[in-house]
Order: C-alpha cells, then sequence, then structure tokens
C-alpha cells in the first residue's frame, strides 16, 4: 500500500506530466478555457492513461522482452495507443452512449497525446509491476487532471482581467502556464523513499 | 534472419489491431439515420444552443425523431429552414427572425458616470458597485458582457455603450441572458422602430441622468394610427404585433429615443470622456 501511495504522489505532484515533465502540453493549452471542457478532456485522459498502461506493460512483457525487442517499444506502444483508443471509442457508442457523448471530440484528441505514451514509456523504464503500472498510470491522468482543472481556473479569472494588449491572449497563457509550473517544482525536494 | 522476428512482431500487432478493429466496428455498429446527419448539415452548425437543445446535433435529432419544428433554429436564415421542412416533407412552421437590440441610447456623453470604475471588466462585477457606474440605473454598464458572450462577434461594446450589428446578429439570444441589466430585447427583424429606453423612473428625474432617455410624455403614443404603443410606467412600449413600421413615434419624440434598425448601423460619435481618459 505505501508503495502505491507513493506512485501516487510521484505521479500527481513530484512528476506531474504537464508541469514537470511538460508531456500532454498541447491539450493543457487547448483545452483549458474553461472548466467544463478540462474535466471532460481530463477525465478522458485518465481513463486510456490507466488503459493504455496496462495494455502497453502486457505488450512488452509478452511480446517485446522475449525477443529481445525492447528498441521497438516507441512504435509498438504508439500502434497499441492507436488502436485501443480507436477500440474503446467504438465500444463506448455503443454500450455506453451518455459517457461517449461526455467524452465526445477528446477522446480521439489522446491518440496524440504525448503524456500517455510518455507514462507506457516510464512504466517499462522503471520495471514498474503490473499493478504499479497501472497505478501509475491512474495516477499520472489524475495529476494531469489536477493540473488542467488548477489552470482552467486560472484562464477563466485572466478573461476578465485588464490585460495589456501585447499580452493578451496566448502570451498571457504561457507566462501564467510557466508561473505554475515554478510553483510545481517545489514538490522537486519531496523525496520518496 | 534477425530482421525478420522484429518485423512479424510489429506487423503482426498492426495486422491483429487492424482486424480486430474492423471486426469491433461490425459487431459494436451504432445505426445513425441518415436523415438526422443530412438534417445535421442543413443547420447552420453555430452550436449556440439557442433553440434549447445540445448544440445543432441534438436539434437535428429533435427534429427528425421527435417533430420539432425547423424553425426552432433562430440562426438558419428562412431558405435554410425551407431546406430542411422540404427535405424531411413537413410543414415548416411560422418562421420569425429576430434581432438583439440593445435598449439604451446612454453612452458616456448621454449618461453621465456616478463613479470612475476601475475593477474587473465585465457588467456583472460593475452592476454589483450600486448597479454600474452609469447614472442611470437601467441603462446599458458598457463592460460588454454580451460582446464576449455573443458567438457571431455581433455586438461592440463601446463608449459606455454596446451595440448589436443586425447585420451579424441571428437572434439567437444568449446576449440578452447574460446582461446583468436585462436590457437586450429580441425584436422581430421586419420591425424596425424601437424604443431605445429602459428607464421608468419619472420624466423630470430621468432626465437629470440621460439626455436621451423616454420621459413617457405619451406623443408617441397619442399619434400612434395603430395603437400599438403604450407608456406604462413612465417608459414607452410598442406592441410588435401591431406596429406597421410607420416611424410616426420616431418623428415626435422629443428626446429622440426611438430609432428604426438603421440607427444601429450608424458610426459611433467620438466620446469626449473616453478622449479624456486617453490623453491622460
Amino acid at each position: 500500500m505505501k508503495e502505491l501511495f507513493a506512485i501516487l504522489l510521484l505521479a500527481m505532484f513530484i512528476e506531474n506530466f504537464v508541469l514537470s515533465k511538460f508531456l500532454g502540453i498541447c491539450p493543457f493549452l487547448g483545452v483549458s478555457q474553461k472548466t467544463s471542457t478540462a474535466l471532460g478532456m481530463s477525465g478522458a485522459v485518465v481513463f486510456v492513461n490507466t488503459l493504455a498502461s496496462a495494455v502497453t506493460w502486457l505488450v512488452n512483457e509478452f511480446l517485446l522482452k522475449p525477443y529481445d525487442l525492447e528498441y521497438l517499444q516507441t512504435i509498438a506502444f504508439i500502434l497499441v495507443i492507436a488502436a485501443l483508443v480507436q477500440f474503446v471509442e467504438i465500444v463506448l457508442k455503443k454500450l455506453l452512449p451518455p459517457l461517449y457523448k461526455a467524452l465526445g471530440i477528446y477522446l480521439p484528441l489522446i491518440t496524440t497525446n504525448c503524456a500517455v505514451l510518455g507514462s507506457a514509456l516510464l512504466n517499462v523504464q522503471r520495471n514498474y509491476t503490473f499493478l504499479q503500472a497501472v497505478f501509475f498510470g491512474f495516477s499520472a491522468g489524475l495529476g494531469f487532471t489536477m493540473a488542467l482543472i488548477l489552470f482552467s481556473g486560472i484562464r477563466e479569472r485572466l478573461e476578465t482581467c485588464d490585460i495589456p494588449e501585447a499580452f493578451k491572449g496566448m502570451p498571457i497563457t504561457l507566462i501564467a502556464a510557466s508561473l505554475v509550473s515554478v510553483a510545481f517544482v517545489g514538490f522537486a525536494g519531496l523525496v520518496i523513499q | 534472419m534477425s530482421v525478420v522476428i522484429p518485423v512479424a512482431i510489429v506487423g503482426g500487432l498492426a495486422l491483429f489491431f487492424g482486424v480486430g478493429l474492423s471486426f469491433a466496428s461490425r459487431v459494436f455498429a451504432v445505426k445513425v439515420d441518415d436523415r438526422v446527419e443530412k438534417v445535421r448539415e442543413l443547420l447552420p452548425g453555430a452550436n449556440c444552443g439557442a433553440c434549447g437543445f445540445s448544440g445543432c446535433d441534438g436539434l437535428a435529432e429533435a427534429i427528425v425523431n421527435d417533430g420539432v419544428s425547423p424553425s426552432k433554429c433562430t440562426v438558419n436564415t428562412k431558405e435554410g429552414i425551407n431546406a430542411i421542412a422540404e427535405f424531411l416533407g413537413i410543414d415548416e412552421g411560422e418562421v420569425s427572425q429576430m434581432v438583439a437590440r440593445v435598449i439604451c441610447e446612454g453612452t458616456w456623453r448621454n449618461a453621465g458616470m456616478k463613479y470612475d470604475y476601475q475593477g474587473v471588466h465585465d457588467c456583472h462585477a460593475a452592476n454589483m458597485l450600486s448597479g454600474g457606474m452609469s447614472q442611470c440605473f437601467y441603462g446599458c454598464i458598457g463592460l460588454g458582457s454580451c460582446q464576449h458572450a455573443c458567438p457571431f462577434g455581433a455586438i461592440e461594446a463601446v463608449n459606455g455603450l454596446a451595440r448589436v450589428n443586425p447585420e451579424k446578429c441571428t437572434g439567437c439570444g444568449i446576449c440578452a441572458s447574460q446582461c446583468p441589466k436585462g436590457i437586450i430585447k429580441l425584436v422581430p427583424v421586419l420591425t424596425g422602430y424601437t424604443v431605445l429606453c429602459a428607464n421608468h423612473e419619472k420624466g423630470g428625474i430621468a432626465k437629470k441622468n440621460c439626455k436621451v432617455c423616454c420621459i413617457g410624455c405619451m406623443k408617441c403614443q397619442k399619434v400612434c394610427p395603430n395603437d400599438a404603443i403604450t407608456v406604462r410606467e413612465y417608459l414607452a412600449e410598442i406592441d410588435y404585433t401591431k406596429c406597421v413600421n410607420c416611424g410616426k413615434c420616431a418623428e415626435v419624440c422629443p428626446q429622440s429615443c426611438i430609432h428604426d434598425a438603421m440607427h444601429e448601423r450608424l458610426p459611433y460619435e467620438p466620446d469626449d470622456q473616453q478622449q479624456a481618459a486617453n490623453a491622460q
């Protein structure tokens, strides 16, 4: 249990995918304008990240490792993630239309989300067990959720602020993002044994 | 030979996923009504939600399955609505296009300022400080909450007054729901003349606060040939079911606060206060 809790802290705060590892910046900037859309996107990320971590771990363990093909990890994982997202979309559309509608466009967008590939590769690099890998994927998704919701709250408030003309739009967003990121660097001092 | 195994594994994975996906898409196929998609294409695709459904997809489904009238979509043109009705072979219902109008003429020059507002650039925020900085409690605050809400870029808030560009306005009514003063009204496109004032105070008091307010003098009510105008609580109201657009009311209005739709398109006059603020 203690081990899993350490992974949760690690993935959410110390190595927050968006704010410390700079993975998945595109959706972070793209869908953080409103808290509601941010929630939809991060829900989809948590879902896919957990699933993808499990499947890529299995692929690595039972297909790549036995033949010493670890150098094929990146391409194999991209393939697995893309197919998996597509499959999940098809199944959800049929079996859980409300969830499909709620996730909407964000589900296919995740195919190209480097945060998902990142967690799959990190799982392998760190030699996590299956349970640890799945939990790491889940926690990384939660970390993404936290970053996205925090930031969408900031952006909603930024919208009503009197911002100098030159900083309006993306510039002020990037400045704010960098400040939030700097704040998260503080967690780097947290050492988990 | 060492190449064969990796190629076989990656190729095999791809083949497996490909076959699996095509199989899954057959097994889990969802039947979609062709008509819904066609109707969806005929809708404007603005996803503004003015129809009350969740975007254009929701309305398309409702039109096909639940028999909702295509004229529910206020954004669509008359031709577009007719096209949908024709496609489904149904009656299009009564088509009445609406356009939003800000019923206020209180620019900073016309209606004075109670205080200098420095807060968040948002009408709701300003409204919390004793009803905004405009001297007229009923009038436009002019910080452009409606402008931000408009999905079509049809509203511009300049010199303390929001104005709707009738050529861009689609009558979706989102701005009206955002206005803290509730002074954006949807009026029929065909009816040109509107009383551009929302002040219910007595003429003398209203006049102190704004140069172009309705003072409730009843002149328009008397001159109207169709009894379309009634003055209630010192404010004239036009009944659009009776109005025939003769324009007599606008001619007699001593405060010149009845205007036709063309008025919205007039260029803004440079505002003294705005210039003074810029100079500082």
